[in-house]
């Protein structure tokens, strides 16, 4: 038990909020924006969305094949490592699944490892078992209308199940690869998995 | 983490509140000791973490306001009217009192003499601390005899009033010793009789006077709240930056202004 700090008493949560936190979140109901740069700019009509196997192979979308495939009603409750977890968000996109299943058609086969590429250069990876099974999603709509861009529109990665810097904004590319590789904010401190329940924040949390 | 790599788990510590300074009417700056501190960059955060009686924990992040050159670790708190973390730390922690913290935290938002210049800071409000830390660390630097012609530097800083501008004497201070510096204030809401300065939110043709030309590549830093950092970083893109060169932090509330 860690030292009592003297004199706090804390904000204390619903019981149902409060199990829906993992350890050292606080529930927020703005929507904070947390990026590393400049919030980059995309029109539609250049837009396009890839799907890169290890064996070379890629299927490729322009926005409107790509938002044309089959798509879903996601609502979860997302986690960002800087403490503020949101609950309830609501969101539109297509499921990895679903792109995986599609590029399989063009030969793509699946790989162990994912990393996530994205204009203005972020990065993130992310096991395939965790893109896949209904866990992941390239989401282009919030709340109803379309993604704003400074939440990562035109298109984001959305995992909820990590810390949400792994859901990687303006997402342009999943690159299938043989082995893993840290991405962005992996390779600058930050935990290489990220399971929030476990509060694996930095990298050497356990 | 740290910058060689290794991946030893960021231990909790137990600091020592050495002082509590009122910086302005809603800033403290704790002061603290801190054994077996590792170092950090100036830009780094930390992790703070308080504990109830009952176990129940609160976690924040709050920016390292001073120097790596320090001995003691300074964090500038911003107090936010219905905070759960902040009242605490500006009210209730006073020096003796303890306050557990991990870090130092993020590698990127970070600024040292070998990433050279010229050094372009722009803040709002709170977000001046991981700026003081940089200006802090280029000015310890300086003199210890860091070529100084090599590292022009200019902070552009937007607060609500004159009351408001956290560390104005120490700013003050820093340009009348270096000539290499300049400081601009804005001062958004409320302005001192006599004020001849900005006095709207920074925009375009404040940074095309300010900020250096794109040809001569600044090392930019903007941190603030998130309408003013999405802002400038937009229009400092517009203007030319590489966005490669612009760094930024985004704090508060989605409708936050300063």
């Amino acid at each position: 038990m860690p030292p009592v700090s003297r004199g706090f008493r804390g904000r204390r949560q619903s019981a149902d909020t409060a199990s829906r936190l993992p350890p050292g979140q606080y529930e927020t109901r703005d929507f904070p924006v947390l990026s590393a740069g400049p919030t980059p700019r995309i029109s539609l009509a250049t837009w396009d969305f890839t799907l890169l196997g290890a064996n070379g192979k890629t299927a490729r979308w322009t926005w409107d094949e790509f938002t044309a495939l089959p798509r879903q009603t996601i609502t979860k409750d997302i986690h960002c490592v800087t403490k503020w977890s949101k609950l309830d968000t609501v969101w539109e996109g297509i499921s990895v699944d679903t792109i995986l299943s599609e590029a399989a058609a063009k030969g793509v086969v699946p790989s162990p490892f994912v990393l996530a590429r994205c204009d203005g250069g972020y990065t993130t990876n992310v096991p395939l078992a965790d893109v896949t099974g209904g866990k992941a999603w390239v989401a282009f709509m919030y709340n109803g209308a379309p993604l704003p861009a400074e939440h990562g529109g035109p298109a984001r990665l959305l995992v909820p199940h990590l810390y949400f810097w792994k859901s990687a904004k303006w997402v342009r590319e999943l690159r299938l690869m043989e082995s893993d590789a840290p991405g962005f904010w992996e390779s600058l401190g930050y935990h290489m998995y990220g399971d929030p329940w476990r509060e694996q924040r930095y990298s050497g949390d356990e | 983490m740290s910058s060689d790599g290794t991946t030893s788990r960021i231990a909790w510590r137990l600091a020592t509140v050495i002082d509590v300074l009122l910086e302005t009417p809603r800033t403290r700056t704790l002061v603290l000791d801190v054994p077996g501190w590792p170092g950090h960059r100036a830009g780094q955060h930390v992790d703070v973490r308080l504990t109830a009686e009952d176990g129940y924990q609160a976690e924040r992040s709050y920016s390292i306001a001073s120097p790596p050159e320090d001995t003691r670790l300074s964090l500038t708190v911003e107090e936010l009217k219905d905070g759960e973390v902040s009242p605490y730390l500006s009210e209730v922690l006073h020096a003796g009192d303890t306050l557990e913290l991990r870090g130092p935290i993020g590698g990127y938002f970070v600024w040292d003499i070998p990433a050279g210049g010229p050094l372009l800071l722009i803040g709002g409000g709170s977000g001046i601390v991981p700026l003081m830390a940089m200006l802090r660390h280029r000015s310890a630097s300086l003199a210890t005899g860091v070529a100084r012609h090599r590292l022009p530097a200019r902070l552009l800083y937007s607060s609500r009033s004159w009351d408001e501008v956290i560390y104005r004497d120490e700013l003050a201070r820093l340009v009348e010793n270096d000539p290499s510096l300049e400081v601009t204030h804005t001062l958004t809401r409320e302005q001192p009789k006599g004020w001849s300065g900005f006095r709207r939110r920074i925009d375009r043709a404040m940074l095309e006077q300010v900020a250096w030309p794109p040809s001569e590549q600044p090392r930019v830093f903007v941190c603030g709240p998130t309408p003013l950092v999405e802002s400038v970083a937009s229009t400092l893109v517009e203007l030319g930056h590489q966005p490669a060169l612009v760094k930024t932090e985004r704090f508060g509330p989605t409708g936050g202004a300063v």
